[in-house]
C-alpha cells in the first residue's frame, strides 16, 4: 500500500446526501437531454450498441451525433468502472494508489505552461545610502525540454510531490507533432522516479509512449501491473461535447488496460453555469460521459473522474483559480466522484498572480488548503502555476512544497483517544509540580517523530527586506545539485534504439 | 567502569534523562538509570566531583550546545539536557559544599521587573543557566527592585538577570540599577537583561552591563561578565 499522499481525517462534506443525489439527478437529466453532442463515431457506436439513441447532424464542416444516453447505460457503466487504481513508478515505493472509498490525497505537478520564470539574485546599491543588496530579478524564457527535464528533477526532490504531469510545453526548434509526445514522456521518466501521467497530443505517438514504458517496466504484463505512465485526455468540450480525436485516444487507451483521466475543464460564466449548481451538474455530466465511453470500450478499465472546474473574470473572462467558487466546484466534485465510486483527479494551487511571491502563495495556499479537505485522490497543478497556467516557476514550487506541507499537516487525526486520557493527565500534573512548568520535555518525542511542524524554512534574516524568494532560491538550487535518478543505461540504450524521434542530446550516456 | 559511567552521564545529558523514569529522545530507555542515579553511582565508586562535572555533565551540556549550533538539536533539548544536568548537580550538592563551597561558575539572581507576571523567558534561563553551572536564585515575577537588591545582597550575587515582556515594564529595570547605585553594590554585582522589547541599546541607555537576545546569549554575557571581572 501506498505510503504517499495524505489521509484527511475527516473530509469536508460540502454537499449533503440529499444534494448529492439531486446533482446525480441534474446530470443524468442532462445527459439524457439534450445529451452530448459526439464528433467521435466509434464512441457513438459504443453508446448506441449499450442502449444511447444518436442522431446524426452536422457541425460547420465536421459530422457530429447528438447521443442520449439513458441514465442506466451511466449506472452500469459505473458499476463497472474500478474504485481502486493503480499508478505505477519507477520506484515502486513511489507508487500511488487511488481508492474511492479512501481519504488519501496526492499532490501532482502540472500542465504545460508557455513560459518558465526563475529568480536569479542580482545586487543592487541605494541611491539613498550607497548600500548593497540582493534582490531577485525574474527572466522568463518559453519551455523546452532541457526545462522539462530540468522541473522533473526537481519534482523528484520535493517531498511533497506524489506524482508529476509535466509542467514546460516544450518549444525547441527540434521539436515537432511528430516527435514530441515521445521526447516529453522521455524527459520526465529519465528524470522521475515517481508516477508519470500526460496527455498524448497525436494519437500516432500513443503507440510510442507506451513501447518506451514497456520497456522501462520488462513488458506489457508488468507496465499493466505497474503503470508507470497512465494519461490524462481531455475528451470533453465543455459544454457537453466529446471531441473526435481525443475520444479516440481515451478508447485506445481504455483497451490497453491503462490508467486514464477524464479530463473536463468548464469555466463557470462561458462554457459552463456559473452558479454552483450548474457547474457542478455540468462538470459532473461531462465526466460520467466520458468514463461511460472509457467502460463501454473497455469494462474494468482503470477510469479517474477528472474535474478542472474554472470561474471566468467578469472583466476579461479568462480563467480565475484563487477564488472561492473554484472551491467550491472543486469540492462538491470531489464528493460527486466519491458517491459514484470512482477516484477522483482534482485541482488546486494555482496562482493567478504572474509572479512568485506574497499573492501567488496567498492564492496558492487558499485553494491548496480547501480543496484537499474533501479529500480528493488527486490534486494537480499544484505546483509552481502562475498566470493562471501559462507560467511555471521552479522557486514557487519550492515553496508552494512547504506550503502544502503545511496542508497535510492540517489534516491529520486530533490524537484524542481513550489511551491519551490518562498520559494527559499524567503529563500535566507532572510538570505542574515541576519548579518551571515548561512543557518542553514533552515536546521533544514529538518534535523526533515529526510530529511538530518544522516552521517555515526561508526566512530571511533582514528586518527591511522580504528574503524569501532569494532563500528559496538558494534552497532550489540545492535540490537540483543532486545527481538525477536517470534510467539505466541499458534501458536507455533499448529505448533510443526502438523508439524513432528522440533527440539524441536526451541521452545522458552519451 | 569510570569511563562506563562518565560516559553515561554524558550519554544521557544528551537525552535529557534526569533520571530512570524519564524518556530520552530515544524510545525505550526508560528503567534504565539516568542522570541522577549516575552522578550517584560515580560518587559511590569514589569518583571525585570535579571528574562528573568537568568530564560528564559539562561535556555533555558542551556537546548539546554543538548539536543545537548545527541545527540537530532545538530548544526543548537544551532544556531538557540542562534539567539532567541540574538533577546531576543536586545529587552532587552535599558533596560540593563539603569540598568547595559555592562550587560553580558563580550566583545570578534572576527576576522578572515589577508589574510584569510574564516568566517564559526568564524560566528559560534560568534552566539554561543552571545547566551551564551557575547557582540561580530566582525570585519569580512581579519582583519590586529593592527586593532583587536586596537578595542580592543576601546571596552575594555576582550578577543579576533581568526579565521584561512589556514596554510599560521594562522601565523598572532601570529602577533595580538606581536602587544597586543607592546601596553602593552597583560595582559589585554586573546586570544583564532581556525580554522581547529590550535591546541592545536600552541596556546602555539605562546603564546595564549586558544585554541576552535569548537564552544562548544570555549565557555567554554570563560567562564574559564573570571573566572580564563581573560579580563579587
Amino acid at each position: 500500500m501506498s505510503e504517499r499522499g495524505v489521509v484527511v481525517s475527516k473530509p469536508y462534506n460540502r454537499l449533503s446526501r440529499e444534494q448529492i443525489e439531486l446533482i446525480d439527478k441534474i446530470s443524468l437529466a442532462l445527459l439524457e437531454n439534450p445529451g452530448i453532442l459526439c464528433y467521435h463515431q466509434e464512441s457513438v457506436s459504443l453508446l448506441e450498441k449499450a442502449g444511447a439513441t444518436a442522431k446524426a447532424t452536422r457541425e460547420g464542416e465536421h459530422e457530429a451525433w447528438w447521443v442520449s444516453i439513458p441514465a442506466k447505460v451511466v449506472k452500469e457503466a459505473l458499476e463497472s468502472a474500478p474504485s481502486k487504481i493503480v499508478l505505477g513508478a519507477r520506484d515502486p515505493e513511489n507508487r500511488v494508489v487511488l481508492d474511492a472509498e479512501g481519504f488519501r490525497t496526492h499532490f501532482g505537478s502540472g500542465s504545460e505552461t508557455n513560459y518558465w520564470v526563475e529568480a536569479k539574485p542580482e545586487v543592487f546599491k541605494s541611491r539613498e545610502d550607497g548600500h548593497e543588496r540582493t534582490f531577485p530579478l525574474l527572466t522568463k524564457q518559453r519551455g523546452s525540454v532541457d526545462l522539462l527535464c530540468r522541473s522533473a528533477h526537481l519534482a523528484e526532490q520535493l517531498e511533497n510531490l506524489d506524482f508529476f504531469i509535466r509542467n514546460v510545453n516544450v518549444q525547441d526548434n527540434d521539436i515537432t507533432t511528430d516527435n514530441k509526445d515521445v521526447n516529453v514522456f522521455f524527459s520526465s521518466l529519465n528524470n522521475i522516479t515517481k508516477p508519470v501521467i500526460g496527455g498524448v497530443a497525436d494519437f500516432d505517438q500513443l503507440e510510442k509512449v507506451v513501447e518506451m514504458a514497456e520497456i522501462i517496466s520488462g513488458g506489457r504484463d508488468e507496465l499493466v501491473k505497474n503503470p508507470l505512465v497512465s494519461f490524462i485526455t481531455s475528451v470533453i468540450k465543455s459544454p457537453l461535447q466529446v471531441v473526435a480525436e481525443t475520444a479516440e485516444k481515451l478508447v485506445a487507451i481504455a483497451r490497453l488496460g491503462l490508467p486514464v483521466v477524464i479530463s473536463t475543464s468548464p469555466q463557470g460564466g462561458s462554457t459552463a453555469p456559473i452558479d454552483e449548481v450548474g457547474m457542478v451538474a455540468q462538470v459532473n455530466a461531462e465526466a460520467l460521459a466520458g468514463i461511460t465511453i472509457n467502460q463501454l470500450a473497455n469494462p474494468g478499465a482503470p477510469v479517474i473522474y477528472g474535474a478542472v472546474p474554472v470561474r471566468a473574470r467578469m472583466d476579461d473572462l479568462h480563467d480565475m483559480y484563487g477564488v472561492p467558487e473554484f472551491c467550491h466546484y472543486t469540492m462538491a466534485c470531489a464528493q460527486m466522484a466519491r458517491h459514484y465510486g470512482v477516484p477522483c483527479y482534482s485541482t488546486a494551487g494555482v496562482g493567478d498572480a504572474k509572479v512568485p511571491g506574497i499573492q501567488a502563495s496567498v492564492e496558492k495556499v487558499y485553494t491548496h488548503t480547501a480543496v484537499p479537505f474533501a479529500a480528493p485522490d488527486l490534486v494537480h497543478y499544484s505546483f509552481g502555476l502562475l498566470d493562471k497556467t501559462q507560467i511555471f516557476c521552479p522557486e514557487q514550487a519550492v515553496l508552494d512544497n512547504h506550503h502544502i506541507g503545511m496542508s497535510k499537516f492540517l489534516y491529520r487525526e486530533s490524537g484524542v483517544t481513550e489511551e491519551s486520557v490518562d498520559k494527559t493527565i499524567k503529563m500535566i500534573r507532572d510538570v505542574m509540580n515541576s519548579p518551571y512548568r515548561m512543557y518542553a520535555r514533552y515536546a521533544r518525542p514529538l518534535l523526533r517523530r515529526g510530529e511538530i511542524f518544522s516552521g517555515f524554512p526561508f526566512e530571511g534574516e533582514l528586518e527591511d527586506q522580504d528574503q524569501t524568494l532569494l532563500k528559496v532560491h538558494e534552497h532550489m538550487e540545492e535540490l537540483e545539485k543532486r545527481e538525477p535518478k536517470h534510467l539505466p543505461e541499458d534501458v536507455c540504450a533499448k529505448i533510443f534504439e526502438k523508439i524513432p524521434g528522440l533527440l539524441p542530446r536526451l541521452n545522458p550516456y552519451k | 567502569m569510570k569511563e562506563e559511567l562518565i560516559e553515561g552521564i554524558v550519554q544521557n545529558v544528551l537525552q535529557g534523562r534526569r533520571n530512570q523514569d524519564d524518556e530520552g529522545i530515544e524510545e525505550g530507555t526508560v528503567g534504565q538509570p539516568g542522570v541522577a542515579e549516575l552522578v550517584q553511582e560515580a560518587l559511590d565508586n569514589g569518583i571525585d566531583t570535579n571528574t562528573i562535572l568537568l568530564e560528564g555533565l559539562s561535556r555533555g551540556m558542551e556537546m548539546v550546545g554543538q548539536k543545537y549550533e548545527t541545527g540537530e538539536y532545538f530548544i526543548p533539548d537544551m532544556l531538557t539536557a540542562a534539567e539532567a544536568v541540574e538533577a546531576g548537580m543536586e545529587v552532587m550538592e552535599p558533596h560540593l559544599l563539603g569540598e568547595e563551597a559555592g562550587a560553580g561558575k558563580g550566583t545570578i539572581i534572576m527576576a522578572t521587573v515589577e508589574k510584569d507576571l510574564h516568566d517564559i523567558g526568564k524560566n528559560l534561563v534560568c534552566i539554561m543557566l543552571k545547566g551551564a553551572g551557575y547557582n540561580v536564585v530566582d525570585l519569580g515575577i512581579d519582583v519590586p527592585s529593592e527586593r532583587v537588591v536586596e537578595a542580592a545582597e543576601e546571596e552575594k550575587a555576582d550578577l543579576i538577570g533581568l526579565s521584561a515582556l512589556l514596554n510599560t515594564t521594562m522601565v523598572n529595570m532601570g529602577k533595580v540599577i538606581e536602587a544597586l547605585d543607592k546601596k553602593d553594590l552597583r560595582d559589585k554585582v554586573k546586570v544583564i537583561i532581556g525580554g522581547a522589547p529590550t535591546s541592545e541599546d536600552f541596556a546602555q541607555e539605562i546603564g546595564a552591563d549586558g544585554y541576552g537576545k535569548d537564552a544562548f546569549a544570555a549565557i555567554r554575557e554570563a560567562d564574559k561578565l564573570m571573566k572580564t571581572g563581573g560579580g563579587s
